[in-house]
């Protein structure tokens, strides 16, 4: 249990990225001029790339790019430098292998600027006599730490399944052993039993919670910039809304491994979409950013950006933490009605 | 040789009884094959931008509104002061804020060089670089495109060097994210499947008690293994087949490829994952158990799979680790034929992996299991 | 030695310094019925696996059918029946079903399944309820299943793990009729149980205490060295001294 955020952090962290590089690309040098030469150069000397350069025939581009270890192919023609020199415009190919759209795109803007930048310095004349200047100020993450996104992310996720599945399992291990009737004959009301089963759950996932903390600020270099109470008392109480979560998957179902599909590969998609932490949400369609507002993690996550990453106060979480609130109160009613039926 | 056929038999029954994790296999998968590709989408639109303009003046005015026509970005607001714009940072309505300062036009005219304040919400590190960017781009564009830059420049005759780029992407000319996204999205529902569900049935019955009473009949370790793999590895496969058919109706997504091939190479696969599956049910002792373990494996090979990120922008360690996972592999085999049509001899390496993994999985899960302790 | 069920010589299990079981000799005879018994954790039922095949001994000799426990497993398991604890049947099968499924594991054809099937569900009564769920079966009805599916197969030795336990006393008897008519038809029945009056039942008894074999004998015996009226206090007598509180 303590493995999976201990991971998690690290690949999103360190391994995960949607930059490009050590893209392998191949350069079909046609004319082999001191131009073409110059543009290559510049090209290999980007961190971006990994080059393999040989003059290919137009036919065997198709198998290139369909053995699938190459991003794309670069093709200089056979006049390039003169046809500059001479008539001062060029041309330069690019084929793509467009089966992965957005590296395909993002290796087209490198290229393309790489060869404008060599455009530029090669024959570029004045400068503009009137300049503006762009002066920029990173909020919030000066390292440009490109993680930062994802950390409250992965605490919204781990602490959603975690609990929910536990919580849920745990229940619904005592139905199917039978002790689940033992405990509720017992003096215990019905609501004390669920509550006693809760309580482990709701303390190992705080200290889950300190212990993925304490990895982003030791291990990603993270600044917690809020109010550590704060942060507490807004993951306690997301916690105990994924727990009021586990009871109700509990109640739907008499078998652990339904109840543990549900609550992992059932949830597992979902959270990670719907907060928004790996997508953008205003790409989505409307409905389903509508839907993202019923899952309780998109608030916490939004919780945990402002109060930990932004250092802001309560006055601009209350809205999200309202929402919180709702829902658990909402999911403990529901699943104790529920509860109480299932046992007449 | 008889006795499988009373064990598949037995295996059949009981699956087919357990009405709710045949809609878990079915339902689930179908439902988010269906749901995820649309919700998914690396585009960067709708940045959201404050604009302070303290200066009103033609400039800036129509700087503001070349940003805004420019379709990448929404203005939010126009604020009175950087401190008001700021706020729509710390609400999460806005994403950066522009600020253009008192006497930005007359200055510039008079001094040649004037500075423009963006703060850009970084903790969303793409979507502040690609904001960033886009907001220089227009910016530079707008100043290049400034009538007292144009007379200068249309002074000056010196052999202007103009590279043009023609590109084209291949395989999926529109550049569709759809077309990448859809057959990862498969093969994750797919590797989720293969994964638990063997380990889950497996370790179900330990906690039951009626694995001892296999291990006490003469039943064989293989007969055993295979009457479970084989049920199950049915199922993949029509689970797959259906994924198939939802990326034909509702994207109209066909593979380029041999679908013979494609079908091939996903038994393998499946044999691998069912593989993993027993492997973690000989170690686990309860379903809880089962199923922390095998999702922590399958979040791994999820992630590093290549399905939402790119394998190659790795760090070497991480691509190190991603080669060892059979979902990298399958990942993209099953790309490359339905986008692009590869072949066999494209993919031979890929294939000996997966071909490793089923051997090396199921191998190790044999060996491991025993009828007597 | 093909006329001896079961023989046992200084078999020992040990988990790490622990003896489960201590050097145990004994020996069991063709058609006999066989009672072991002992308190809960004495280690009647880690013997009894090893017996069958479930576990590996540290140490000692044992045979069971003629073959021995070591390396000759799976010879053993086809000659045995076993009936454990929990009833190991798959609850969500039918009752011809999991009679069905067994029969074909140990090697019956099916016109053989089908006719023995079917006469059994009759002998026990349960004609009409042959489609129905193990799982919706009261429990006695449950055991007298187990037992039946156990030997359908008529092996050369059954092994019953406390078979008769949280059953009411006509189901019991009811249950001790069939392991007699069993043992009837040639099959050693080898029965762990802690209720002392089924030990009369039986033709001979051992009792394991702390992982040794404290006794072996018959009831009848056993109560005249005891100086006991019944096999209750004759264990009691054995048992009190025991160490060792739980399996």
């Amino acid at each position: 249990m303590f493995g999976l955020p201990l991971v998690q952090i690290i690949l999103f962290g360190f391994a995960l990225t949607s930059e490009v590089k050590n893209a392998h690309i191949f350069i079909s040098d046609n004319a082999q001029d001191v131009q073409t030469t110059q543009i290559i150069q510049k090209i290999k000397s980007s961190s971006y790339f990994s080059v393999e350069e040989a003059v290919i025939g137009n036919k065997k581009i198709e198998s290139i790019l369909r053995r699938g270890n190459t991003r794309c192919v670069l093709i200089f023609p056979p006049n390039f430098g003169n046809d500059l020199l001479h008539t001062g415009k060029a041309q330069v190919q690019i084929i793509a292998d467009g089966s992965d759209p957005n590296t395909a795109k993002t290796i087209i803007n490198y290229l393309t600027s790489i060869i404008s930048e060599y455009q530029h310095q090669v024959y570029s004349t004045a400068s503009l006599p009137f300049q503006i200047i762009p002066e920029t100020r990173m909020l919030y993450n000066e390292e440009g730490n490109g993680s930062l996104n994802y950390i409250p992310g992965v605490m919204a996720l781990i602490l959603m399944i975690v609990c929910t599945a536990l919580t849920s399992v745990s229940i619904v291990k005592e139905k199917e052993l039978g002790t689940m009737e033992v405990l509720l004959v017992s003096p215990f009301k019905p609501v004390m039993v669920l509550i006693s089963k809760a309580v482990p759950y709701l303390l190992l996932s705080l200290v889950n919670f300190t212990f993925i903390l304490l990895l982003s600020v030791f291990v990603l270099d993270v600044e917690i910039k809020g109010n550590l109470s704060l942060l507490f008392f807004e993951s306690t109480l997301f916690i105990i809304t994924c727990l009021s979560f586990g009871l109700l998957i509990s109640n739907t179902t008499n078998s652990q491994q339904t109840a543990l599909l549900l609550s992992m590969m059932g949830m597992m998609l979902p959270t990670i979409i719907f907060t928004g932490f790996l997508f953008p949400l205003e790409n989505m369609p409307l409905i389903f950013r509508l839907i993202s507002n019923l899952v309780p993690a998109k608030w916490y996550f939004t919780i945990i950006k402002c109060v930990m990453l932004k250092g802001l106060g309560f006055q601009y979480v209350w809205k999200e933490t309202l929402v919180l609130i709702g829902m658990t109160i909402f999911l403990l009613t529901v699943s104790l009605k529920n509860f109480k039926i299932r046992l007449q | 040789m008889k006795r499988i056929s009373f064990i598949l038999q037995k295996e059949f029954r009981q699956i087919f009884r357990d009405k709710t994790i045949l809609v878990m296999m079915f339902a689930v998968p179908t439902i988010q094959l269906i749901i995820i590709p649309q919700a998914i989408n690396f585009d960067v639109k709708n940045i959201n931008i404050s604009v302070v303009d303290l200066d009103h003046s033609s400039f800036s005015q129509k700087l503001i509104s070349k940003i805004g026509s420019s379709g990448y970005f929404r203005i939010v607001s126009a604020d009175l002061s950087y401190r008001q714009a700021l706020k729509h940072i710390e609400k999460e309505e806005a994403d950066l804020v522009m600020e253009i300062p008192v006497g930005f036009e007359r200055n510039l005219v008079r001094e040649g060089a004037q500075k423009i304040g963006i703060s850009v919400d970084a903790i969303n590190g793409t979507k502040a670089t690609i904001g960033y960017a886009y907001l220089n781009s227009i910016i530079a564009e707008f100043n290049t495109g400034l009538d007292i830059n144009q007379v200068e420049l249309s002074g000056n005759h010196s052999m202007a060097g103009i590279i043009e780029i023609e590109y084209s992407n291949w395989f999926n000319p529109m550049a569709e994210y759809k077309y990448y996204i859809v057959p990862g999205v498969l093969v994750l529902l797919l590797t989720m499947i293969g994964g638990f569900i063997t380990a889950l049935n497996i370790v179900r019955e330990k906690e039951a008690g009626t694995i001892e009473q296999i291990n006490v009949t003469p039943i064989k370790k293989w007969e055993f293994i295979l009457g479970k793999l084989i049920p199950f590895w049915i199922i993949g496969m029509i689970v797959f087949s259906v994924g198939l058919i939802v990326c034909w109706l509702v994207y109209g997504i066909v593979s380029v490829g041999s679908m013979a091939l494609l079908y091939l190479i996903a038994a393998v696969y499946m044999i691998a994952l069912l593989g993993f599956g027993l492997l973690i049910s000989t170690f686990s002792d309860s379903q809880v158990q089962a199923m922390f373990v095998a999702f922590f494996f399958i979040m791994i090979f999820i992630l590093m799979s290549g399905l939402f990120t790119s394998v190659e922008s790795m760090p070497s360690w991480a691509r190190a680790i991603s080669n060892l996972t059979p979902t990298t592999h399958f990942m993209k085999i099953v790309r490359m034929i339905m986008m692009k049509g590869s072949g066999l001899t494209d993919l031979k390496i890929e294939l000996y992996y997966i071909i490793a993994f089923a051997f090396g999985l199921n191998g190790w899960a044999i060996w491991n299991y025993k009828k007597t302790s | 030695m093909e006329e001896k069920a079961i023989i046992c010589k200084d078999l020992t299990k040990q988990f790490g310094g622990f003896y489960a079981v201590n050097n145990i000799s004994f020996e069991v005879n063709r058609g006999e019925i066989f009672g072991f018994l002992g308190a809960n954790g004495a280690g009647k039922t880690t013997a009894m696996r090893i017996l069958c095949g479930l576990s590996f001994p540290t140490s000692g000799e044992a045979t069971v059918a003629g073959f021995n426990v070591y390396n000759q497993q799976e010879s053993i398991k086809k000659n045995i029946g076993y009936m454990s604890q929990k009833f190991s049947l798959y609850e969500n099968l039918s009752i011809m079903e999991n009679i069905e499924f067994f029969g074909g594991v140990y090697g019956l054809s099916r016109p053989e399944i089908k006719e023995r099937s079917n006469k059994l569900v009759e002998d026990l009564g349960l004609k009409k309820e042959a489609k129905k769920m193990v799982g919706g079966l009261p429990l006695g009805w449950k055991q007298k299943l187990a037992f039946s599916v156990a030997i359908f197969h008529r092996p050369k030795i059954v092994f019953l793990d406390e078979p008769t336990g949280g059953v009411d006393p006509v189901t019991r008897r009811q249950f001790w009729d069939m392991i007699y008519d069993a043992a009837a038809s040639g099959i050693t029945i080898f029965v762990t149980t802690h209720y002392m009056d089924e030990a009369e039942y039986c033709n001979r008894v051992s009792i394991m205490v702390d992982g040794r074999l404290e006794a072996l004998d018959t009831p009848g015996n056993l109560k005249k060295r005891f100086s006991s009226d019944s096999m209750d206090e004759v264990f009691y007598n054995l048992a009190r001294r025991a160490l060792r509180k739980d399996d």
